[in-house]
């Protein structure tokens, strides 16, 4: 059987004003080939304006396993959000 | 991340009373679940195979429709039907990509279809005698297809569920096209309409033992009902097709060919529904194990696509390496220059 082709992760501006989002992945010998697939596979109503490729081996994504040291630190930081902070409600909408 | 290079090599998992429990809240607690995480390798199986099958009915399934692309009556018909045969490549598409997050790889789930090691739907294993027939196909197949698929939009695992998310915003179409095609037979001269329900005498059986096995005797309904594979039994989404489907062949005028169909107020908690006769699962089990008419047709197809393809997978890879090797050269050339 072939070897295998490269894998490739498709993200999509759906209109302008918005960013691009991941939607899936593909299989395609080079860049080139890979706009076109997902061209093909990922857009064909009309879902965006604008398509990047990047090999799916580029990249670097954190370890789930160390979920907790990595995301974990922002629970107990409250203050960081608006509602820690005792407005009068004389003041008004702040 | 849907990349390959992501996911651990072995899927192996420690597999104590308290990962189980651990895994299972999280399924409680509606959480999906995502490629790197750990997961029972019993999950992971049952998902690599379900996801496989499913990617492979819809490869599969292009061959029956794209039969009669060619021969379809008007123009608004055949792009209607190429748009459609389009989708289902591109589902089958979506679902290899879902599965291939679990660590199997696109070249082994086509090496299990091609050696017939790998099971598809069995509805695709009948053959397209009539235009008719492809009508009833986007009216009752892609029907069943998604009574099936909407609920696997809310499955525990993220990459299938977003799979079926796209691939359930696409299948209306499949079904609204093929109704209006058996519509348009059904309100035409008498042999249009007899052409209709030929298809459609055709067609019923095979299209709900699509729901598989009763619950009784479905082996792994209950685990991944628990693991949230699964939402619904066979029995309740086949009941809910059924209880769907009668009136839009009454609407019809056709004739769905269960001389026992009857509504019955029992069903459905007491809010009635359609009881139907019974299902010949010898002949559902004969098909899926081969012995359908166009099992050996399907395989045939599928390995001609393949081999007559080798030469453009060589050709755009053999290309992309020279790309890249002259790319390397203007790199080392450029430097060169430079300094
Ligand atoms: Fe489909
Ligand atoms: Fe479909």
């Amino acid at each position: 059987m072939a070897e295998a082709t490269r894998l490739w992760e498709v993200f999509i501006r759906p209109r302008n004003g918005l960013s691009h989002r991941h939607v899936g992945s593909l299989h395609a010998a080079d860049e080139v080939l890979a706009l076109q697939a997902a061209r093909d596979v990922y857009t064909r109503r009309g879902e965006g304006t604008s398509i990047w490729v990047i090999p799916s081996d580029a990249i670097t994504a954190s370890d789930p396993d160390h979920a907790a040291e990595m995301f974990d630190p922002t629970a107990d930081k409250i203050y960081r959000h608006p509602t820690f902070y005792d407005i009068p409600e004389d003041v008004g909408h702040m | 991340m849907y990349s390959q290079g992501l996911i651990g090599a072995d899927g192996r998992t420690e597999e104590d009373e308290a990962f189980l429990a651990a895994f299972q809240a999280r399924i409680d607690a509606e959480e999906k679940i995502e490629p790197k995480d750990a997961m029972p390798e019993g999950y992971r199986k049952t998902l690599v195979r379900q996801i496989g099958q499913h990617a492979h009915s819809e490869i599969v399934g292009m061959l029956p429709e794209g039969n009669w692309i060619t021969r379809a009556p008007s123009l608004r018909r055949k792009a209607a039907l190429l748009a459609k045969v389009q989708d289902e490549g591109g589902h089958g598409l979506y679902l290899y990509s879902a599965a291939e997050t679990l660590g199997v790889t696109r070249e082994q789930m086509t090496e299990e279809l091609l050696s017939g090691k790998a099971k598809y739907s069995s509805i695709f294993n009948y053959p397209t005698l009539t235009w008719a027939d492809i009508g009833t196909i986007g009216w009752l197949v892609d029907g069943a297809a998604i009574m099936n698929q909407i609920p696997l939009c809310r499955c525990s695992y993220g990459p299938y569920a977003r799979a079926m998310i796209r691939v359930c915003k696409e299948e209306s179409f499949h079904q609204r096209q093929g109704y209006e095609i058996v519509m348009t037979l059904a309100r035409g001269t008498e042999a249009q309409k007899a052409m209709a329900q030929d298809a459609l005498n055709r067609w019923w059986w095979p299209s709900i033992m699509m729901f598989g096995p009763h619950d009784a005797e479905s082996a792994h309904s209950e685990q991944s009902m628990a693991w949230k594979i699964k939402r619904f039994s066979n029995d309740a989404l086949r009941q809910k097709f059924i209880d769907a489907t009668v009136p839009q062949a009454e609407f019809l005028g056709l004739k769905v060919p269960d001389p026992d169909m009857a509504w019955d107020e029992s069903l459905n908690d007491g809010k009635g529904g359609y009881r139907h006769g019974p299902i010949d699962w010898d002949e559902f089990w004969r098909v899926v194990k081969g012995g359908g008419v166009m099992n050996r047709d399907r395989i045939k197809a599928r390995r001609k696509a393949w081999d007559e393809g080798a030469w453009v997978r060589e050709a755009a890879q053999a290309h992309a390496e020279k790309r890249a090797a002259r790319r390397a050269g203007e790199d080392a050339g450029g430097k060169v220059a430079a300094e």
